[in-house]
């Protein structure tokens, strides 16, 4: 039983013994260079048309402008990736921008206090999500949803239609949003700093793993011993206090805020977060692809301003990139179980050739050749 | 390996332990143990309650009486990780794998090897994957993801994840279900392995002969109740079906003689590129028709294309001498056709669903009230024609209303057939119809369809059992790699005659 280890890699038939993962760690990171290859693509385009397109204050502000939209995104991901959804998100910002933008402008807060009461109540918004989801088995569908009204209510209700002033806002809260370190401005370090210590997370760490895992497979992540409560629960603490920074970020960054500042921003962070190549089914998908996602659709709002093109567009847009992303989705994974399948059934032909026992059957060289037959006979094309 | 001493106390047993779902009661007084070095057979009918040993077992499900007893230790499993922890690893009737993440990670998962800073191992984990493949004999990549490796290598993914654990009991809930005799063959050595290695090993198959080869001591139950514990040699395998049956079984393969009819289905020179070419066969009236062959060599293919699931690039399908169009389920329904898939729990069934809805699925537009003109279903008509045909079929239920999802395999199938004969059809294709099922029922799932032929059905049959297909067709076509290679009278059936077909080896029986 200690036979074997033939290499599978034979002449004349197959691939690599790693052309599986290869494959879909190419498509994978087809993702995020597609996603790269179309912002090079749309900035240069537009900086042909335009050329005040590429001057500093216009990548500046598309910077920042992503950077809200991306720590949205990063905390998205994480709930998407365990099967579930946080619409409420938008609401979130929407109230955290305005509680600790009255709480500031209430006396010369400091700006570290101001974030760290954000964070708070967004962690509270994601406890109240995890526990319906997670403990109440709710769908987060529903949940999310019921969230959203129950938050953006509770806003307008401490806003009664006041509205919070820059002029009102202590400086430090400001240069938050609009000052740089070394040039570059606080935002988009906040996020990228967020964003690389949730991919790392989640990439090389046991429990970071298991969030992968719960929405891989639900059952067997309860049948492995994992606590899908417990991260599910995380998930959304993580994606509540993420959109409570934002919402102090949002704050800072524009300084004049209403009741519905972010009104609508929940399925804007979805698209980000798909277009990102999160699988929507859970399982599958970076932060990174979520934040570059984030960044792309903003791009190409601004693209379009500067293009002159009629703002209506953009939606129209971002749902035309939103159905590209999930087909193309779609067609890759056909492709690609496909792919993986003839691949298993090529290695289980060498395993067969290469370490049947004396006995094993006669069935053993005809199946090999069955597969190879069958490999040949398979049309071309079909499988590239 | 010496036989386990009795002086020391089993590695995991279940004592007198009581198990209810609702009104169902799954277990009732069960005592099981597992010595190390042992392999140890559970058997039972489809709904024994063998799936409930295993899940109280693997910290699933607590027992409402009893005890679960580690090393003569009474211990309470709150949850699969408690289990774990005390190294019983569980594979499951169908895998439980990941099929996002990677093979190595599925095996280590919980449990990866850490580097600095509490970081995942990544090398080791990849570097201990191989070496448990090369231990195991299998030539699997450890970053290749779970997702399309086919069900054997799944298995060996879950049998590396219960080594890595250095599992002291491994439990196997059907293992060898859907693996052809080469990769059992290589299951059973590594369970052999284990077993010189001290692991105590629960092994449920519906195989006896698998029983007969692997283990060492069985223990039966019916109907959710303790009958005993044998040791293997002493029972043969009659008295092993008596003990699950709980009386003497009637013939395996209640096959009637008839007298084929006119044709029913015609099949002339169906092609589906990459999947099978230039098939030609007719049944008649009366007759059962097996399609065998390997794994993999078209069959289900061509059910799929006949009944119009799939399309076909060329050829013709002719139901009682009407021609059907390519691609059409419907057409092929309205023409007479019905087809039981393979799959039951994918296919065959919807889950969530009531035993009387499943059964009116195929029948919505003569359900209608107003004797089928109405925009109505008339549930009292869907009820009365479930009721009739759960009781023509034997179907063991409480209720009608209750979800096919809690009814064991076989009275699942059962559902299904009754689904697809309310159809009333002239032809039904049925797709490795016993697969899963227990003894018991496979011999009643057997005298239905003889049955059914005798009132001049016509049935393709295809399956893998080849005591089945010898036992149960008037007629033997068999299929390689994607092509007829022979038609074998049932007269001239035998093993060694279709095997050596199914291997492309033929010359005996004409080539159709």
């Amino acid at each position: 039983m200690t036979v074997l280890t033939q290499s599978p890699a034979r002449p004349g038939s197959g691939g690599p013994p790693g052309g599986g993962r290869r494959l879909v760690e190419l498509v994978l990171r087809a993702r995020e260079l597609s996603i790269l290859g179309a912002l090079v693509v749309l900035v240069v385009g537009t900086e042909l048309a335009n050329h005040r397109f590429l001057s500093g204050q216009g990548v500046k502000d598309i910077f920042l402008n992503a950077s809200i939209l991306a720590l949205l995104a990063v905390g998205q991901s994480m709930v998407v990736v365990t099967r579930n959804i946080d619409l409420s998100v938008g609401s979130v910002v929407g109230l955290v921008a305005f509680t600790t933008g009255k709480f500031a402008s209430g006396g010369d807060r400091n700006v570290v206090l101001v974030v760290l009461l954000g964070i708070v109540i967004g962690l509270a918004c994601g406890l109240v999500n995890g526990l319906l989801v997670s403990f109440c088995k709710v769908p987060a569908l529903v949940v999310t949803l019921g969230t959203l009204y129950v938050i953006q209510g509770l806003d307008y209700k401490i806003a009664h239609g006041e509205q919070i002033g820059a002029a009102d806002l202590p400086s430090s809260v400001l240069s938050l949003g609009n000052d740089s370190v070394l040039g570059v401005p606080y935002l988009p370090v906040i996020t990228v700093v967020v964003m690389l210590m949730m991919g790392y997370y989640l990439r090389s760490y046991s429990s970071g793993r298991e969030f992968y895992a719960i929405g891989s497979s639900p059952e067997a992540a309860r049948l492995a011993g994992i606590s899908l409560r417990r991260r599910v629960l995380t998930a959304y603490l993580v994606s509540g206090g993420l959109a409570g920074l934002a919402g102090v970020l949002w704050l800072a960054r524009f300084g004049t805020v209403v009741a519905d500042a972010a009104h609508g921003w929940e399925l804007k962070v979805v698209s980000a977060v798909v277009v990102g190549g999160v699988a929507i089914t859970g399982g599958v998908g970076t932060v990174y692809g979520a934040a570059l996602g984030a960044l792309l659709l903003t791009t190409i709002g601004s693209v379009l301003v500067v293009l002159k093109v009629n703002s209506f567009w953009q939606d129209a847009i971002t749902g035309v990139l939103l159905l590209l992303a999930i087909s193309v989705d779609r067609l890759l994974a056909l492709r690609v179980t496909k792919a993986l399948k003839q691949r298993s059934l090529e290695s289980g032909v060498h395993r067969d050739d290469g370490s049947a026992p004396p006995g094993a059957g006669p069935a053993a060289g005809s199946a090999a050749a069955t597969a190879k037959a069958t490999k040949d006979e398979a049309p071309k094309g079909k499988v590239s | 390996m010496s036989a386990p001493g009795r002086s020391t106390p089993p590695t995991l047993a279940l004592v007198n332990v009581s198990k209810s779902f609702g009104a169902v009661r799954a277990l009732q007084g069960v005592t099981l143990e597992l010595h190390a070095g042992e392999v140890h057979a559970l058997a039972g009918e489809n709904g024994a309650g063998k799936s409930t040993v295993v899940k109280t077992f693997a910290g699933v499900h607590r027992p409402d009486a009893g005890e679960v007893r580690v090393d003569g230790e009474p211990v309470a499993f709150n949850g699969p990780a408690d289990a774990q922890a005390a190294g019983v690893a569980v594979i499951y009737q169908e895998p439980t794998l990941f099929p996002d993440l990677s093979v190595a990670e599925n095996i280590f998962m919980g449990r990866q090897p850490r580097a600095g800073l509490g970081r995942i191992d990544r090398r080791t984990v990849h570097a201990e994957t191989a070496k448990l493949f090369r231990r195991l004999g299998v030539a699997l990549d450890p970053q290749q993801p779970a997702r399309g490796l086919s069900i054997a290598d799944q298995q060996v993914v879950e049998i590396a994840k219960a080594i890595s654990r250095d599992a002291r009991v491994l439990i196997m809930d059907e293992p060898t279900a859907a693996l052809t005799g080469q990769e059992v063959e290589r299951l059973f050595n590594v369970t052999r392995t284990l077993r010189e290695q001290g692991c105590a090993i629960l092994f449920i198959s519906h195989r006896l002969e698998e029983i007969f080869e692997i283990c060492q001591r069985v223990t039966t139950l019916r109907d959710g109740t303790y009958v005993g514990t044998d040791k293997v040699e002493d029972l043969t395998a009659d008295d092993l079906v008596r003990r699950m049956v709980g009386r003497d079984l009637d013939a395996l393969y209640p096959k009637q003689d008839v007298t084929p009819g006119e044709v029913a289905l015609k099949v002339g020179r169906l092609t589906r590129e990459g999947a099978f070419t230039d098939i030609s066969f007719e049944v008649r009236r009366g007759e059962i028709v097996a399609l065998a062959g390997l794994v993999g060599a078209g069959r289900s293919e061509v059910a799929r294309a006949i009944f119009g699931v799939d399309r076909w690039d060329a050829g013709s399908v002719e139901v009682a001498g009407k021609k059907l169009p390519a691609g059409s389920p419907t057409a092929a329904m309205s023409a007479g056709l019905a087809l039981v898939p393979e799959d039951r729990r994918q296919q065959g069934l919807v889950m969530d669903m009531s035993i009387e809805r499943n059964m009116g699925l195929t029948q919505l537009r003569s359900l209608r009230k107003e004797t089928g003109r109405g925009p109505l279903i008339s549930r009292k008509v869907e009820r009365n024609r479930a009721a009739d045909w759960a009781l023509r079929l034997q179907l063991k239920y409480a209720r009608l209303t209750d979800t096919v999802g809690v009814l064991s395999g076989g009275n699942q199938q059962k559902v299904v057939l009754a689904k697809w004969l309310a159809t009333e059809p002239t032809v039904l294709i049925v797709d490795e119809p016993t697969r899963g099922i227990d003894v018991g029922t496979k011999a009643e799932v057997h005298r239905l369809l003889s049955e059914l032929a005798a009132q001049d059905l016509a049935v393709l049959m295809i399956s893998s059992d080849l005591p089945e297909v010898i036992g149960m067709a008037d007629r033997v076509l068999v299929m390689h790699e994607g092509r007829l290679t022979a038609e074998i009278d049932r007269a001239d059936a035998t093993e060694e005659s279709v095997m050596a077909a199914a291997t492309g080896r033929a010359g005996t029986g004409k080539a159709a």
